[in-house]
């Protein structure tokens, strides 16, 4: 534990490797020392690739001391237990996968590897990534390395705390409703989710398929660029994946947000929100107009929607995209008599509480009799939302929010009553909705110490409006995340 | 009974393989008869996480098939997933076109029955579809075979125009015929590339109201179709006879038995839950994608037996050649170089066919190649054999698969055209018939033949008998 080299961000650590001061070597085992200690208090991990890690910082070495290794080799990243891995472990943290062993790397999994990233572990994440604590992992849930007594946050749990507790430097998540947001807001660590379409999402176990989006959590907005840069652009494999040039997103972070004009939403500022949040965020806002950009108050009427609409189509999709795990090909198979009950019995025992509410939400909603009234209309309000933002980008150039209402919560506080644990998303969901870029930093934090996370939400494909202003805020200073108590 | 009071109502659903070298969403091979589950990949085998990407050779094959039909090709289309669980469907839905499929309308001309009537039977619509995997049961296990699991299938539904089990099976050969003429689909059925449901409902004939329709499905063979609607009719107009009531249901047919049975309805009675799949974008068709598939189709039946018509073919004729592509095809392979297409024509019909029919073997395997019955009847032509030679030599070449040229020499059927030598053999039988050249040249002109014959006869059957009958004719003169 000397070097506590593990503290690095991806830019320091990178910068060190590629000068030869340090090895990705040493690198990795700080991060997998840090584990082993953490791990009993946090679970963030499924899976530690002790073995695999060791391998891939020894062939990193190897590539670095070549020369011209790219930004991300023998940097130590955790995967989100919902990438396909390649002969590694992929469960959703569901008892249905809890030995499935995928054959394939997801494409962005394909990418990191290509630079020579090194693969710690697979981190623990709500089943399916539904969920907004990461308690409905079945595997247990992952605790806030703030205050073990609260949650890390969902769905992304594992992957939020193990950056936050420098478990590794970056890692992966996914973002559904706000899987990456909240609880990186939570952690007090930076997560971004981009454009819908513009990362690939093949390879990444489908939740709702029009909503997911993969994305970063890192410790500093320009990690988050350094990462963004290679997770995103074209691929064959994914229809839904946009052809569009990715720029160079660090390149992107100038400080300089003069001129800048930010829309606060009416709507994100609602009563029965933990004042500290709200009051953080207006501070945060006070900083950007001393930084020479402009605030404008603006309007997003349809916002209140956006829960039961979410709710509707996320279910929807995952009813279908769920159906796969029938105990025929591959996962949990419990024997019956017959297919059917090969069927019922298999996806009893698989699936917890969480994921069958909302199969069944989601099939009702399709149903012959139903669809027009549930999921028809649903999609209407998904217009309507889109064209909010449309409209409202047509006054600013970003938009800012809080990310959350609360800050952490206690574990199993909400655990009983699912409705309030769906509010948790109230201000993340919309951006989903809409396929917009938006990201979570942290910008304070509450009288409990824990952190309190800004959103910064932009127009399709303007991650780096986001990343900028981002990072301006960061270069002020004017918040430090505190060092987890874990 | 009385069967003439009724009419039958009769719509298909024919579903068919498309024939491209990969499957719908993934690189997996097409190909029929490898292996269990060889032709599989994490993404035909449903595994968590993959995506579809589309086969763009499909769409084009789905919008010659819409042209062939007269079909509207839909400029925007999507696509929907159609859930259910079976063993069978690894995603537990199928990836499939509800509402927007990318064919509408269209219809196919019957071809005229023997009283010269002609219909046309109208389509409703054409749909992209993956095709599911294969269950086979044993005795102590059931095992999945998903080789087939997203190979390309269209969906192509008629409107309810056929009326009898006839009918059905004259769509069928057409439809067939089109799909092979657009290099749509091999069509067969055999392979499970081409199946076919029926919804058969009766009602009084003059009725304008439908009676109430019974699906059979899965039927692989035309001959079933039309043997499980025959049954299917008169179930339904006893049912009505006596005054019951046809139940909406689904049939299966058991062609050991030649009944339907209907299915459990837990065995058919789904809510598909159709909504649209996120996971691909809107098919998109821009007009010129429309236009240059139109400049890439081969000629179709129609035309094809216009042309034929233009050409000096009888209507017979040209139906007869233009009903199978294969045999069309072979009829043209059998025409370079020769100036009789009449004669071609109906080599092909009786001699061809005639092996063709015998053979057990798919048309153009069975038979002789096109080109060698090409090179026999350019010899007919230029007389260096006779028309029965030909037919001798082609008998023999259906069994050894030798070319024209080496069998005719084998069989030593070559004609003999040399002049002195048919002199020769005419004068000596001249010779050997003194009574019957005095009457001949006493004004017998029937004996002609007999002494063509005669010499032929001396000649072994090879002399041309064109030139038999100049030296002859000017000799018997004297």
């Amino acid at each position: 534990m000397a070097s506590e080299l593990n503290k690095l961000t991806i830019a320091e650590a990178s910068a060190k490797l590629h000068a030869r001061e340090i090895t990705a070597t040493q690198l990795t085992r700080d991060c997998l020392d840090r584990i082993a200690a953490a791990e009993p208090k946090l679970h963030a991990f499924l899976t530690v690739c002790e073995k695999e890690a060791v391998e891939q910082a020894r062939a990193a070495d190897a590539r670095l001391a070549g020369g011209n290794a790219p930004a991300l080799c023998g940097i130590p990243l955790g995967i989100k237990d919902i990438y396909a891995t390649k002969g590694v472990r992929t469960t959703c943290a569901s008892r249905i996968l809890e030995n499935f062993v995928p054959p394939f790397d997801a494409t962005v999994i394909e990418r990191l590897r290509a630079d020579g990233a090194i693969f710690v572990g697979k981190t623990n994440m709500d089943e399916f990534a539904m969920g907004s604590s990461t308690e409905n992992s079945a595997f247990g849930a992952t605790t806030n390395p703030h205050d073990t007594a609260r949650v890390a946050g969902g769905s992304s749990g594992g992957s939020a705390a193990a950056v936050a507790a420098h478990e590794c430097l970056g890692s992966l998540g996914t973002d559904t409703g706000g899987s990456i947001r909240e609880p990186a807001s939570f952690c007090g660590v930076v997560g971004i989710k981009p454009t819908y379409s513009r990362v690939s999402r093949y390879g990444v176990i489908a939740f709702a398929s029009s909503l997911d989006q993969v994305g970063p959590f890192t410790k500093s907005v320009r990690d988050a660029a350094i990462l963004l840069r290679t997770l995103a652009g074209k691929d064959t494999r994914d229809s839904t994946c946009s052809a569009r040039p990715v720029p160079d997103y660090e390149l992107g972070l100038t400080g300089d947000v003069k001129g800048l004009r930010i829309g606060v939403p009416r709507e994100y500022f609602v009563e029965g929100m933990q004042p500290e949040v709200e009051k953080s965020v207006r501070a945060a806002l006070k900083n950007y107009e001393s930084l020479g950009a402009s605030t404008v108050e603006i309007s997003m009427p349809h916002t209140g929607y956006a829960i039961a609409a979410y709710y509707l189509l996320a279910t929807a999709e995952a009813s279908a995209n769920l159906a796969r795990y029938d105990g025929i090909r591959y996962g949990l198979r419990v024997n019956s008599e017959d297919h059917i009950a090969l069927y019922e019995t298999t996806r009893a025992q698989g699936f917890g509480p969480e994921v069958k509410r909302r199969i069944m939400l989601g099939t009702f909603a399709l149903s012959a009799g139903y669809y027009d009234a549930y999921y028809l209309k649903a999609q209407k309000v998904r217009t309507l939302i889109r064209n909010d933002f449309e409209r409202a980008f047509e006054k600013c150039d970003l938009i800012v929010t809080p990310v959350a209402p609360t800050t952490a919560f206690k574990i199993g506080e909400k655990m009983n009553d699912p409705l309030t644990m769906y509010l948790s998303d109230i201000f993340t969901i919309s951006v989903n909705l809409a396929g917009l870029p938006g990201m979570a930093i942290p910008c304070g934090h509450d009288s409990n110490n824990l952190p309190i996370g800004m959103q910064l939400i932009a127009p399709p494909f303007a991650e780096e409006a986001i990343l900028r202003a981002g990072d301006a805020f960061e270069r002020t200073g004017a918040f430090k995340p505190r060092t987890p108590a874990v | 009974m009385n069967r003439e009071a009724y009419e039958a109502v009769i719509g298909l659903e024919v579903h068919t393989h498309l024939l491209t070298r990969s499957k719908l969403f993934c690189g997996c091979s097409t190909t029929f008869g490898a292996g269990p589950n060889e032709n599989v990949c994490p993404i035909c085998m449903g595994m968590p996480g993959v995506l579809p990407v589309l086969n763009r050779r499909v769409v084009e094959l789905a919008i010659r098939t819409g042209l062939a039909a007269h079909c509207t090709i839909a400029p925007y289309s999507i696509f929907d997933r159609k859930s259910y669980f079976y063993p069978d469907l690894p995603k537990g839905y199928q990836i499939s076109q509800y509402e927007t499929p990318i064919c509408k309308g269209g219809y196919l001309d019957l071809p005229p029955t023997e009283n010269g009537d002609t219909r046309r039977i109208g389509l409703t619509r054409i749909h992209i579809e993956e095709d599911a995997g294969k269950n086979i049961h044993g005795e102590s296990a059931s095992l999945v075979d998903f080789n087939r699991s997203g190979v390309p299938l269209i969906e192509i539904v008629s409107e309810p125009d056929l009326r009898s089990a006839e009918d059905a099976g004259a769509y069928l050969r057409q439809l067939r015929a089109i799909l092979r003429y657009v290099d749509a689909s091999d069509g067969k059925m055999e392979e499970g590339s081409f199946r076919c449901d029926c919804n058969v409902s009766v009602r009084k004939r003059g009725a304008t109201e439908y009676g109430v329709r019974t699906e059979i499905k899965n039927l692989n063979s035309f001959r079933f179709v039309e043997d499980a609607i025959e049954y299917e009719v008169d179930r339904q107009i006893a049912i009505v006879e006596s005054g019951g009531k046809v139940a909406q249901e689904t049939h299966l047919w058991d062609p050991t038995r030649k009944e339907t049975r209907p299915m459990r309805s837990k065995e058919y009675a789904n809510d598909y839950r159709y909504f649209p799949e996120p996971d691909l974008p809107p098919l998109v068709v821009p007009a010129e994608m429309v236009e240059k598939v139109r400049e890439s189709m081969p000629e179709l039946p129609a035309d094809r037996k216009a042309r034929y018509v233009r050409e000096g073919l009888t209507e017979y004729e040209a139906g007869v050649l233009i009903a199978d592509r294969d045999v069309a095809d072979y009829f043209e392979a059998t025409l370079p170089g020769l100036k009789n297409r009449k004669g071609a024509a109906n080599w092909v019909m009786t001699e061809v066919l005639r092996v063709a029919r015998e053979s057990d073997k798919p048309f153009v395997e069975g038979v002789p190649p096109a080109t060698e019955v090409g090179a026999l009847l350019t010899m007919v032509e230029a007389q260096k054999i006779s028309l029965n030679a030909a037919k001798t030599a082609f008998a023999a070449m259906v069994n050894s698969g030798k070319t024209a040229e080496a069998t005719i020499a084998e069989l030593g059927l070559a004609q003999v055209s040399d002049e002195s030598a048919i002199a020769a053999a005419i004068d000596k039988v001249l010779a050997a018939e003194p009574d019957k050249l005095a009457e001949y040249r006493a004004g017998r002109d029937k004996l002609f033949g007999f002494f063509v014959g005669a010499v032929m006869k001396a000649m072994g059957g090879k002399a041309n008998p064109k030139v038999i009958n100049e030296i002859l004719r000017a000799k018997l003169a004297g």
